[in-house]
């Protein structure tokens, strides 16, 4: 496994599409080749097509609005001492989290396939949320499939849905959750594929979701550096970029410009959701070191028993409640590039309540579990050490399950 | 070398003049001495048993078939319990091919020389695996040829002739080839007619190989495919299953039932 620098990660598989020779690939049934074949060629002209490219910019700074802020938590970084606790507000872009730049760019390409339907799937709802505007956006009919339990506990997003005019399809199927949803538009997919675009919404399954997404979401990271430099006047030497990992999309594009530096100058940590504290339950394929498997069309690390059974997980964030995580993430596992470790629910609640106590923020229960892992390791570092985490999501979504668990906070 | 059962079973058919007929049935559904006893009862009017070996996250099944290995899994059927099916199965006197089904994980986690060798200790025939397509899986098929077992690849209406043709270059003695654009089990979308069109589309560029149709074939429109080499039921047979447990009735009596008027169509 070698690491080109100058190429982009999601380029850099081989040609049936594996990560590191063993992540990713496209394991898919027969009916699934053509289309996910079409769909490369498209893929791979469009993002080279100045015209494409164009409307891709225009949508991105007049539709999501760029750059995101990025800002100092200065009054947390006090409370805590030790290390610069910063953030980039990617939940500031319209919608309130970074499904929208994978979202608005499916709904552009399905507009360019010259498809009128467009399906997809969800966790926390974002993903869902997302496609719904951009379905609404560019006139295209929407179908997003949801865990019936995430149907309950993120009732918000699914609101927002239905006002955009997409149809929720309840998936009852399994643990009701992520994971039952995405095998069930996997499923619509394969009977409606002459008609339908569908859009998985993180980097996961097969290869050339990963890359759509990763380079959707890449978006992140050039405004970050950008900003950095603004802020710095050149980038810090000791940076750690700290970010949630369900599937794996946030943090891959808060990354992507930063793979290429040195790790002792800019650390990558993916926080994973380690579930409730006292449940063997988890959804943390990476730190937990699950074994190699394949889900939805891919290779990755998943959570399974030994007989190849994907097992259930548990989190009180619905949009890290997966069982398996992006190839592009394995591969960053194994080069050890990035540095995986998790942060339990009631860590992630915890890091809610401080942040709430201290900043104007309102960072969902995913991100709360990236700002856990930044508030373990600040208190331990110099100021000199920049930590930034992606916000990568706004708490609203969460309210139902938020006042149940901490009450109404001021 | 081992004589080719599925090819034998094609050529038996054929002497009949009639298409053979195929089951499909999931391993340890809806217990493993029931799923025994449903192949037996099977065998006696099928020419070829697939059997599913349960995967609880498929992603190319219909209702039927996930309720069916869901059934399985949650009776805590392990893909020991799988062979060893298909051991007992193999020993009875009615005996027809076995043809595993399943998802390329349960395999991958097994270990590919481990699973083809307790296929061969077990008496499996042919492996199909569902998200395994071509070229993906030349290195698998390989390993089936070497250890004399068939590897069946699919071909969909979606697949294109010059794809289609180098699934067939590569493929042993059997192709299957899916009716329409569906999981398994969907109504049939198109008319019979059409998907015989495609159906000797492929068989154009595969005289040699026998080609079975699936996915939504049920008793209702079997008899409109007497002409094709194999059609194969199953999302039917796994619904029979189902509604016997739901009804409280004996669930062998009614797929033998089945399977007798499924025969019956073909004659």
């Amino acid at each position: 496994m070698k690491f080109q620098k100058n190429i982009p990660l999601i380029d850099q598989h081989d040609k049936y599409g594996f990560w590191g020779g063993k992540f990713g690939g496209s394991f898919i049934p027969e009916t699934l080749k053509k289309p996910v074949e079409d769909l490369t060629i498209s893929f791979s002209k469009l993002r080279k097509n100045s015209e494409f490219l164009k409307k891709k910019n225009f949508y991105f700074s007049n539709y999501i609005g760029s750059p995101t802020p990025f800002i100092k938590l200065s009054n947390l970084s006090n409370h805590l001492g030790g290390a610069q606790i910063w953030a980039k507000v990617v939940s500031e872009a319209n919608g309130g989290a970074h499904k929208i730049y994978n979202a608005t760019v499916h709904a552009l390409i399905c507009k360019s396939l010259g498809k009128k339907y467009i399906v997809g799937d969800t966790g926390a709802g974002y993903a869902g949320k997302m496609l719904s505007m951009a379905a609404k956006k560019f006139g295209l009919k929407c179908k997003i499939f949801m865990g019936a339990k995430d149907i309950k506990r993120q009732k918000p997003n699914c609101d927002a849905m239905r006002r955009n005019g997409a149809e929720i399809v309840p998936v009852y199927t399994g643990s009701q959750t992520l994971v039952d949803a995405v095998s069930e538009c996997m499923r619509y997919w394969v009977s409606n594929c002459d008609r339908t675009h569908m859009c998985v919404g993180s980097t996961v399954g097969p290869n050339i979701f990963v890359k759509i997404c990763g380079w959707s979401t890449s978006q992140i990271s050039k405004e970050l550096k950008q900003q950095i430099k603004e802020e710095f006047k050149k980038i810090p030497k000791r940076i750690k970029l700290i970010n949630c990992v369900g599937g794996g999309s946030s943090a891959y594009g808060f990354w992507s410009e930063f793979i290429k530096y040195p790790k002792d100058q800019i650390e990558l940590i993916g926080v994973e959701a380690g579930g409730p504290k006292r449940s063997k339950l988890h959804a943390a394929p990476l730190s937990r070191g699950a074994k190699l498997g394949i889900l939805h069309g891919a290779a990755s690390y998943v959570c399974q028993n030994n007989e190849g059974q994907i097992n259930e997980t548990e989190s009180i964030s619905a949009g890290l409640d997966y069982p398996g995580v992006s190839p592009l993430h394995c591969y960053l596992k194994d080069l050890k590039r990035a540095r995986y470790t998790l942060a339990t629910d009631e860590e992630a609640l915890n890091a809610y309540k401080l942040i709430k106590k201290y900043e104007k923020l309102n960072p969902s229960l995913e991100p709360c579990h990236a700002f856990a892992e930044a508030i373990k390791i600040a208190p331990k570092l110099n100021d000199k050490t920049i930590l930034i985490v992606n916000s990568c999501g706004d708490a609203k979504k969460d309210r139902d399950i938020l006042r149940k668990r901490i009450g109404n906070l001021k | 070398m081992r004589p080719n059962t599925i090819k034998k079973a094609f050529e038996f058919a054929e002497s009949e003049n009639r298409p053979a007929l195929l089951s499909y049935t999931v391993a340890g559904d809806n217990s493993k001495s029931n799923s025994l006893k449903i192949l037996k009862s099977l065998s006696k009017y099928v020419d070829i048993c697939e059997l599913g070996f349960p995967h609880n996250t498929p992603i190319a099944d219909g209702g039927q078939i996930q309720t069916s290995s869901y059934r399985s899994l949650k009776n805590g059927t392990k893909i020991k319990d799988v062979f060893n099916i298909v051991k007992m199965f193999k020993k009875g006197k009615l005996s027809k091919p076995i043809i595993l089904m399943g998802y390329y994980n349960i395999i991958f986690q097994y270990g590919e020389s481990k699973f083809i060798k307790m296929c061969k200790a077990s008496g499996v025939d042919g492996i199909i695996v569902v998200d395994l397509p071509w070229p993906e899986n030349i290195n698998f098929s390989k390993l089936c040829k070497k250890n004399y077992i068939e590897f069946v690849q699919l071909i969909s209406p979606t697949t294109s002739t010059l794809r289609a043709k180098k699934i067939i270059k590569s493929s042993h003695s059997m192709i299957y080839y899916i009716s329409m654009l569906s999981t398994t089990g969907g109504r049939l979308k198109t008319t019979p007619k059409e998907i015989k069109n495609n159906y000797l589309k492929i068989k154009k560029l595969s005289k040699k190989k026998n080609c079975v149709i699936g996915f939504g074939i049920t008793k209702d429109n079997i008899a409109s495919f007497k002409t094709v080499d194999g059609l194969v039921v199953g999302s039917q047979i796994c619904r029979e299953i189902s509604n016997s447990i739901k009804n409280k009735q004996k669930i062998t009596k009614n797929v033998d039932k089945l399977a007798k008027i499924l025969k019956r169509r073909i004659i």
